[in-house]
């Protein structure tokens, strides 16, 4: 429920820290009633999604605006960016379907190299604080955004969250997008680098299925490789659908459990300080 | 999902438009959505229904154009139409192209009383 106004309205975002009270409340909502009723005459065909739009208005005045949809995003991306860089920072903005082991990742990373380095973790969920309390006990600054109906992660959402965190030290601020490979693909979070997080369990076909995603990214980590000997899946399969996509793309293979290829996941981190 | 948000931003850039421009009243928007923004046109349509409500937007009609998508082969350098973003090119057959046209999410222009 909302401790601003008591309402218990699903869908607003909120900001918090393991442990604390509601730390930030980010009011989207208006109290007013949202009515599906629809204008038009009976038998009239809704809204047209036509390629000849004729300039003939019966009324009115027009103004050219020619902006971007996502321009305000993209804006507030820029500005997270540039944040990051004057504190040293490297954030990597992770994505990939739920049950992916995308905090399992998170987890056994901070783990082995929080000695060598500073972790900073935004975590986003529709709901709950579970992925914040389980980074929460590798003794790292975190912060969760429940995101309530909404299915990704926005700059501002982002912006929000970095206001919660002690950033002291440089080092890295990982992302943990909401478990979704559609909608995330859209919003730059002003990240350094996108890593999308696929496993064994899923189809080789993902990549093909979701393309906007996997053009998006800088990495694709294939997680649950100790579970090949049990699978059909096809890694060359899985890869070849990613490069078509995006021929860039890098690969790295490795299972979170059993800790194969962690150290070429660790490399890739190491070579991104400098 | 996303087309929600989408929406939204898209009535908040006509209402501020509107407002520049002393007007209280949005009759039209023009929008333009490229075949690969990743945005569902049908959703989108939805979701704007939703978005208008109670701003001055809420009896304006929407226009969504959408644009053909068009690559350039990083290879042959030649243009042509694309459906996917994992399409090859028709003539080296080869992936690996740079979109120049497909990617666009815009409002183009609005109508205001």
């Amino acid at each position: 429920m909302c401790d601003t106004c008591g309402c218990g309205q699903a869908d607003e975002v909120s900001i918090r820290k393991p442990g604390k009270e509601m730390g930030k409340h980010v009011h989207t909502h208006e109290h007013k009633e949202i009515v599906h009723t629809h204008s038009h005459e009976p038998g009239e065909s809704p809204h047209h999604h036509h390629h000849d739009h004729s300039h003939a208005h019966a009324q009115g005045r027009e103004i050219l605006v020619e902006q971007d949809v996502l321009m305000k995003n993209n804006l507030l991306a820029e500005r997270n960016r540039g944040y990051f860089e004057a504190k040293n920072l490297i954030a990597l903005n992770l994505v990939s379907s739920p049950g992916s082991g995308k905090t399992s990742l998170l987890e056994r990373t901070i783990s082995d190299l929080k000695d060598q380095h500073q972790f900073y973790v935004i975590e986003g969920d529709q709901q709950t604080m579970n992925d914040a309390e389980r980074i929460n006990k590798t003794g790292t600054e975190v912060v969760q955004i429940n995101t309530g109906e909404g299915c990704h992660l926005d700059s501002d959402m982002v912006r929000n969250a970095i206001k919660e965190l002690n950033i002291g030290k440089p080092g890295f601020l990982m992302i943990e997008n909401v478990g979704n490979l559609v909608c995330p693909a859209l919003f730059d979070l002003g990240e350094s680098k996108r890593v999308v997080i696929m496993s064994t369990t899923e189809g080789e076909d993902k990549p093909a299925k979701y393309p906007t995603m996997f053009q998006s990214a800088d990495l694709c980590v294939i997680n649950k490789i100790d579970l090949l000997p049990y699978l059909d899946f096809d890694m060359q399969v899985a890869k070849d659908y990613a490069m078509k996509v995006n021929p860039d793309l890098k690969f790295i293979e490795l299972s979170v459990r059993s800790g194969d290829g962690m150290e070429v996941w660790y490399s890739w981190l190491n070579n991104l300080k400098h | 999902m996303h087309e929600l948000s989408i929406a939204m931003s898209i009535v908040e850039i006509a209402a501020e438009y509107a407002e520049k421009d002393n007007s209280d009243k949005v009759l039209e928007i023009e929008i333009e959505v490229g075949e690969l923004s990743g945005i569902v046109v049908e959703a989108l349509d939805f979701a704007m229904d939703a978005a208008v409500k109670n701003t001055i937007c809420e009896n304006a009609k929407w226009m969504i154009s959408i644009v053909e998508a068009r690559a350039k082969c990083s290879s042959t350098g030649k243009t042509y139409k694309v459906q996917s973003l994992y399409s090859p090119c028709p003539f080296c057959k080869k992936f690996g192209h740079e979109l120049i046209a497909g990617k666009e999410l815009r409002v183009r222009s609005i109508l205001v009383e």
